[in-house]
Order: structure tokens, then sequence, then C-alpha cells
């Protein structure tokens, strides 16, 4: 490899990362191991994907780290209210900010908001997750059958998509959310909602990733490894899975990483509507719906919309992040 | 708590009371009336805190200045045959003169039925179906013809038309209310019937009323803005909200449908056709679709002196007011003829059992409905009868005490569980309306108050449009997914027994296609004890009818009532002779003077 003539610290950023890493004997590496030295690099994504595993245990372990740091997400504290003033506002600074009440506490019936966020976070990541899954699974599937078979499949798909895409979705999802009726598919109370939750999301988000696995399936298809697998007489399915679907796991990573926080918001916009999860049950666009008459109290709404900008930079963060590891040449 | 018309009641007295209806009124000082005013216009009732309850603030007679109202919705309308808000009947009185009319003085004494139009109350006959009126000589419109009891015969029937006035009240055309030949729809559709039946005018200053069935406390049917004269050749329908003839002190003046209008002087007003009013401002404007926030802090800063509707100040400004001693002394805090409660529903198991019900009514933190509800000042005082305090016929009591922080009574709620024969509880849902917050509130409050004794809640949220017809109202529904509570609210049209409790306590309004504000109590007792008080000529009787209705419902148990409502409202700072009536809860707009 010849360096060009004036080699700079500039150029050396250029120089290939197997190159840079090589203290001791080259050795090949795989597209998985210099994507994570790639991304070990970049602080900032690195930071991000720190905070989702946290906040993925917290989820997981909220009934624990509620019972040494909270009270139950439910349970009334009228105590630390001030209903002899009449004012209704937790007593005390900060909305009631004390070692009991990490966050202080809601106005009117004093529940815990600390333990409100913890468990809010399950909802929220339980739906944007599923709803995620869901769209990455049916937008790939169609993206792949569309872009490899391509002809009229192609054309219908692709219409397909253009109609979804065209989709009032909100008005859609407050509508369905609203004329549901409280029992279905064996599913009943909030079991029913999340699930309802989860349909209304994944089902009309798939297109976004559909239409980028399309056009990557459409790139490689006409790719030498595939002519030559091709001409060795590989069946379709053969193709798809060993030639294919490799090469379309980065982007489908990358956009799934890039839908939840999406989700996440979409989840928060309808709980904030009065279509989400049914009360009592905490979930962070309720929080913040049930905040907004209490204005006066900002700590009521700072925390549940922190909760959610946070969730959602540290997603947006971890995604670009990834996405510059797995696919360097796309431009931001 | 906007209407939610839809799911008005049309029985007999189809009183329906939208949710947005604060009939509220004064509870406390009753004797504060008659003294007040007299007594304070000499050393002027400075501010104190609820001090407009009982007495006159800020006495004047002085005349002139103009008065700012504000609406934070647009008004449901002007035309006195169709309105149906508690605050638009208080203001109708400044522009119309209906037959009776609550008396504008401040507490109890605002509740008393004076004539208007008429010259005496109504004389009845024929064991109260038949009331006759004789009306004031030389009332005029504003155009100067003057007022006949034909006018008023033909406002009434105008009214009847529920396709031309779809959300007025329906109490004359109720089966068993004006004697209308069948097929009658309102002058309108059938100009040609002959309602003699119904109404008749022998000349042209009387008016003789003939009902199906006994009416007796009738007097405050006349007292409705639909006994308000219209003239006929000025009469334009559903369009007529927007060309109103005057009868009273005021006039309209530059009205711009949903954003503004001014009331003037009325020069075909005659004082001396009128005791009641003393008509001080020489102007008053208001003002259409304000933002609520936007109001109150106007009428802090003296920059508006009304907010029309008078449901109470916002939680944002509840909290500056409440906690600014200044501001506080500048307010009041008026007890209102409303109710918010929860019914239990007998038609479900095991609450067909009564323990299981008593359970729940020992087991219920009073408190946390106070807190849901807005806390003691903009909530409301923990209820434990079905009447409010301010409504006439009124007995204090308290079947299911709840200890004495009232957060309930826990060892009460078991025994009455074992009672039952669940000691350990059991399973029901909760209906609410998921628009309302408040009632969000209540409901969590109920699931976290009655799991202490291991009754499981399950929040059912219902959208409130249909609240009535289609979800808690409709009795198979509520069998059908175990409904066994649910949030409700009611507030009279006007501040007496019959008005407040016929349509929540009679059986007979349930229908099984739903619709009806009554959805647990079924009692024929109470329905026998209904029909026999209206029959009741002497008021004080009949008042105390009204009690023993009450109680009887709550040995049932089958409702849970949680506060008498409360609102919290700021003076205004350029209005003079403020106080509030008891008849509405609200500010009497027919008193205010301006001081500029």
């Amino acid at each position: 490899m010849t360096l060009p003539p004036e080699a700079g610290a500039e150029a050396e950023a250029a120089i290939p990362e197997a190159v840079l890493a090589g203290a001791g004997p080259t050795e090949g590496r795989s597209l998985g191991q210099i994507a994570w030295m790639r991304l070990k690099r970049d602080k900032v994504a690195l930071g991000g994907g720190i905070f989702l595993i946290l906040l993925i245990l917290v989820a997981i372990f909220a009934p624990l780290i509620v019972k040494y740091l909270g009270s139950p997400p439910n349970e009334f504290h009228q105590e630390l209210i001030d209903t002899a003033g009449g004012t209704l506002e937790p007593i005390g600074r900060f909305g009631g900010m004390s070692w009991d009440h990490l966050m202080g506490v809601e106005p009117v019936n004093g529940r815990d908001i600390f333990s409100r966020i913890v468990y809010g976070s399950r909802i929220s990541l339980l739906i944007a997750f599923l709803a995620t899954l869901l769209s990455v699974a049916l937008g790939t599937t169609l993206g792949i059958i569309s872009g490899f078979i391509g002809g009229w499949t192609d054309t219908f798909t692709s219409r397909l998509m253009d109609v979804f895409l065209a989709f009032p979705l909100l008005v859609l999802a407050i509508a369905l959310a609203g004329v549901f009726p409280d029992q279905a598919f064996g599913l009943q109370g909030n079991q029913l909602r999340i699930a309802l939750l989860i349909f209304i999301i994944g089902f009309f988000n798939w297109p976004y990733i559909g239409r980028i696995i399309r056009g990557q399936t459409l790139s490689l298809r006409e790719r030498e490894f595939v002519e030559s697998a091709r001409s060795l007489g590989a069946r379709r399915g053969y193709i798809l899975r060993t030639e294919m679907l490799p090469n379309l796991i980065a982007p489908i990573l990358v956009y799934s990483t890039l839908l939840i926080p999406t989700n996440i918001l979409f989840e928060a916009a309808l709980s904030f509507l009065g279509v989400g999860i049914r009360p009592p049950t905490p979930s962070w666009g309720g929080m913040l719906s049930d905040a907004v008459v209490y204005y006066t109290q900002p700590h009521f709404m700072f925390w549940p919309g922190m909760a959610i900008f946070v969730t959602v930079l540290a997603f947006n963060l971890f995604g670009d992040g990834l996405r510059d590891a797995l696919d360097p040449r796309a431009n931001r | 708590m906007k209407h939610p018309r839809s799911w008005r009641a049309r029985g007999l007295a189809a009183a329906g009371v939208s949710a947005a209806l604060v009939l509220a009124a004064c509870g406390g000082g009753g004797g504060g009336g008659t003294g007040g005013q007299q007594g304070s216009s000499s050393q002027g009732a400075q501010a104190a805190f609820n001090a407009a309850s009982t007495s006159v603030v800020n006495p004047s007679d002085k005349k002139g200045g103009t008065l700012k109202f504000a609406n934070e919705g647009d008004w449901d309308t002007l035309d006195p045959g169709e309105t149906y808000y508690a605050y638009s009947w208080n203001f109708a009185r400044l522009y119309g003169r209906s037959l009776m009319m609550f008396k504008s003085a401040p507490g109890k004494e605002g509740n008393q039925l004076v004539p208007d139009l008429a010259e005496a109350p109504g004389q009845s006959s024929d064991g109260a179906k038949t009331w006759t009126y004789k009306l004031r000589h030389g009332v005029k419109y504003d155009d100067g013809t003057e007022v006949t009891s034909a006018d008023v015969k033909y406002a009434v029937l105008r009214s009847i038309d529920k396709q031309t006035f779809p959300n007025g009240p329906a109490y004359w055309e109720a089966p068993s209310a004006l004697n209308l030949p069948s097929g009658y729809k309102g002058p309108y559709k059938t100009p040609n019937m002959n309602t003699d039946s119904a109404i008749e005018t022998p000349d042209e200053y009387t008016i003789v009323f003939h009902m199906k069935k006994p009416f007796a406390s009738f007097d405050y049917l006349a007292q409705q803005p639909d006994t308000m004269p219209v003239p006929k050749d000025k009469d334009t329908g559903a369009k007529y909200r927007n060309s109103i003839v005057s009868t009273g002190p005021y006039k309209f003046e530059g009205l711009q449908p949903g954003k503004s209008f001014n009331l003037v002087r009325n020069d075909q007003w005659d004082p001396a056709t009128d005791p009641n009013r003393k008509a001080l401002p020489d102007r008053i404007e208001v003002t259409l679709n304000v933002n609520a926030d936007d109001i109150d802090n106007r009428i802090i800063s003296g920059d508006l002196d009304v907010a029309v509707t008078s449901l109470g100040v916002q939680p944002a400004a509840q909290s500056r007011v409440l906690q600014d001693p200044t501001l506080k002394d500048n307010a009041d805090n008026p007890l209102g003829v409303r109710l918010w409660y929860t019914s239990i529903s007998p038609t479900v198991k095991p609450l067909d059992n009564i323990n299981c019900r008593k359970a729940i009514e020992y087991a219920m933190d009073g408190t946390a409905y106070q807190t849901a509800y807005g806390g003691q000042f903009a909530g409301g005082d923990l209820a434990t009868t079905i009447l409010p305090p301010s409504v006439p016929g009124y007995q204090k009591y308290d079947l299911y005490p709840n200890g004495p922080d009232h957060k309930g009574d826990l060892d009460a709620a078991k025994k009455s569980l074992e009672a039952c024969g669940q000691p350990n509880g059991f399973e029901t849902n909760i209906a609410y309306r998921a628009e309302r917050p408040k009632e969000k509130a209540t409901a969590e409050a109920f699931q976290q108050a009655l799991g202490r004794v291991g009754i499981k809640l399950t929040l059912k949220p219902y959208p409130q449009g249909d609240y009535f017809a289609q979800y808690a109202g409709l009795p198979p529904y509520v069998v059908k997914n175990k409904l066994g509570l649910a949030t409700n609210g009611w507030a009279a049209d006007w501040p007496d027994g019959f008005g407040f409790l016929s349509q929540i306590v009679d059986s007979r309004v349930i229908r099984e296609t739903g619709g009806s504000s009554n959805i647990s109590v079924r009692i024929p007792d109470v329905d026998n004890m209904l029909d026999s008080a209206l029959t009741e000529l002497n008021t004080d009787k009949r008042n105390q009818d009204w009690g023993a209705i009450d109680k009887r419902v709550m040995e049932d148990a089958v409702i849970y009532p949680g506060v008498y409502s409360k609102s919290l409202l700021v003076r205004s700072k350029n209005a003079t002779n403020i106080f509030v009536t008891d008849a509405y809860g609200e500010y009497d707009y027919l008193g205010l003077g301006a001081q500029k």
C-alpha cells in the first residue's frame, strides 16, 4: 500500500482500521469485529448504549428497585399533599422531593413519581420493542420479496407501501383505540391495550423499513457474488438465506435502533391523547397528560418528559453510532 | 366539563342537567341574606374570603360603568327557549323577563322565587294540575310593543319543538306535563292546532297552564327562561338567537356569533313594572372563546370582571389564589346544588347483596374522593346525603360513618363483607368518563381505598358522549360487563327536591335501552314517595318529603355520595354589589354594578 506523499494527521484518519490497530501480527477481522472496534471509539454512541442497557435493567428489575427506593406506584400518599391549604400541591420543595420520594410526588394523590417513572419504562420499552419487531419482520419480509422477485410483485408491494405511508396513522389509532371492545382475542384489560398499541404502532410503520430493505435487495441482487451463486445453480431460497440476508443485517439493525425511539414517542403520544394504557398503570405519556393541567407544578411534567427525552436521545445516538460503525459509507 | 347533552334523560322533567350546569349555591350562613344586604351597605362588607357567599361585597347603588364578561367557550345559545346552562339562566334575567324569577339577593334569599312578568306566584286549582298567572301591565319589548299573555304562550310552545331547539330543557312536553293535544309538534310544524287544552289565554294578561299530573312546584317551571315572551312576528326559529327581542333592562348590540356581543340599556324597560332589577351598569361586554387560564389572569389583574360560566378557576390560578392572602380575601367559595357521586349497581353480583354494597360505603376514603375533585375549596365538602345542604329539604345524617379522619372505617367494611359472605373481598369494575381527569382520579381513589379490604377494582374508562346511552347507563351492558361502580354527578336545574332527585332516584326513568342518569336506584318505595310529594302543596311538608326520600335511598346503599361541589371564584376589581346567589351558586349577574 502506497501512502500519499503528504502523510499528515488528516490522512491518518483515512487509514483503514486494520492497519491502525495492527500492532501485533495482522489477522483477518470479521465485519462484526471491525464494527465493534469502530463503535468502541464512538464515545457518544457508547454512552447511549450503556444508558439503554441500564434502562432495560431498570425495566426488568422495576419491582426490586421500587421496593428499595420508592413505594408502590399506585399507592396514594395524601399526607404528603397540601389538603389543608386546598392547593393539593405536594408539601415541600421541588414537588416534595425527599429520600423516600426521589422525584417528588404527584399533586392531588401523592403517588411516588420515581416509582411511576420506573414502572412506566416497562410499558414504553415493551411496546416500543415489540412494535419495532413487528415492523421489522413485516418490512424485511415484504421488502426482500419485493426487491428480489421484482416485476408485478414489486409494483404491487411498492404501491401497498405508498398506501400505508399515506395513511393518517394518528387518526386511525385514536379511532381504533376508542372503539375497541374491552375483551377480544382472549385478552382483556391492559393486556389487550398493549397488544392493540403494539399492533397499531408496528403494523403501520413497516413500509419505512420495507422501502430501505427493498432498495438494498435491488442493489444486492445484481452484485457479482449473487450472480455467481446463481450461475452455480443455487436456488432462490439458498440465495436469499445465505447471500442476501447476512448483507441486510446491518441496515436492519440500524433502522430498528432508529425506529424504537420513534415508537416510544408514538406510544407516549397515544397515551397522552388518552388512548394508551389504562390507568392507574403508569406510562410516561399518560403521566405527561396528567401533568398538563398542573403546569404550575413543573416537576410533575419534568420527570416523565425527561425520561422520554433521554431515552429517545440515547436510542438515536446509539443508532447513529451503529450506522456509522456498520456502514461507514452511508452519509449522515 | 362541557355539555354532554346526548346523555340527558328525557322523561318527565328531562332535567338532564348537563354536567356543565353548575347550579351551585351557597350553603352556609342561612341568615346572612336579609341582614347582609342592608347591614353591609352602610359599612361595606370588605374583602374577606367567601364574604360574597352570604353578603353583599362592595355595595353600591351607583348607575353607570361597563362590566366585562368572558366565556371560555361559545354560549350554548342566547335564545331563552333553548339555553340550558345555569350561568345562562342567571344571565338571561338581564335581557328577558320570565313569569317567575329567582330573587336577586345574596345567600339563601336568592333561592326565593319572586314574580317577575307575573304579578304574583301561580294560583293552583284542580289538585295542583291547573296553574294561573296574571301578567303585569305595561311591560314592553325593546321596540315599544306591549307584552301579552299570548306571547308567553307562544314562547313556551315554541320551546317544545325539539327539532328546532334540540338542546333545551324538556319539562313542558314531558309525558306527564302539559296537556298538549296528541301529535302537537310546536307552532312551526303544527301552527293551526288548538292548544287551549294545555295553555289558555282568556285575556291579554292572564295565562292558564293545564298539566296532566299534579305538579306542586310549578313556580319553578315558570321561572325557566322559556317563559320569557317572544313576539310571534319577530320569531325566526333557530335564528332567533341572533336577533333576540328584549324585555329586560338591557338589549343586544353588535352580536357576532362565536365572538362577542354587548348589552346596552333598553329604553323601553320601565322600572315601575319591575321591582326586582337594579340595572346598575350602562353596558355589559361579553367576549366568547377566551382561554380559561387567560380569563383567570385577567380577572386577577382587573382587566376583566366575570368568568361567566362560573366553573371556578383553573388549577394554576387555584394555587395562586389560595397561597396569596390578598388574592384569597378577594375570592369566594360557594357551595353548589351539585353532587359528585358514584352509583353502586345492585344488578351486578355480588353487589346484589346489600352488605357488599355497605362494605364499599364504609371502605371508601372520603378525603381521597374530595382531593380527586380538587380538595376542600375547588372540589367541595364531603357528602353523606344525596341532597346538598343548599337544597330545601336537606336533612343532615350519615348512615355510613367513615371514621374520625374520613379515611374509611375498615372494621365496619370487613364486618359487612363477612355478612355478605365475601370475607376476603371480591372483584368488580368501576366505570368513569375517560375525558374527565377528576373522575379518573376518583376511580383510582376507589381502587386504592377498596383494595385495603380486598375488593379488587378494575378501571373502565368510557367516552363521555355515550357514557349513559351505551355504557354505564345501559342496564344490560352494566350487568354483562360487571360495572359494579360508576362515577356520576348531578346538578339540579333548580334548587328544589324535585329538580334534584327525580332524575336520579326514580326507577321509572331507567330504560333498558339506556340513556338514564339513574344507574342504580330501583326502589319501588321511592317511586311512590316521589309521586305523593308532587301532590303536596305545602312547601314545608314537601321539603320534608324530599329529605325522607334521600334517606330511604341511602338506606339501600346504592349511591356513594362523594362531594357537594364547591367552586373557587375570583371577585372582580371593578364590579360593585357583588354577591353569590343561592339559586345558581354563581355571582348574581343581575345585581352587579360597575365603578367605571
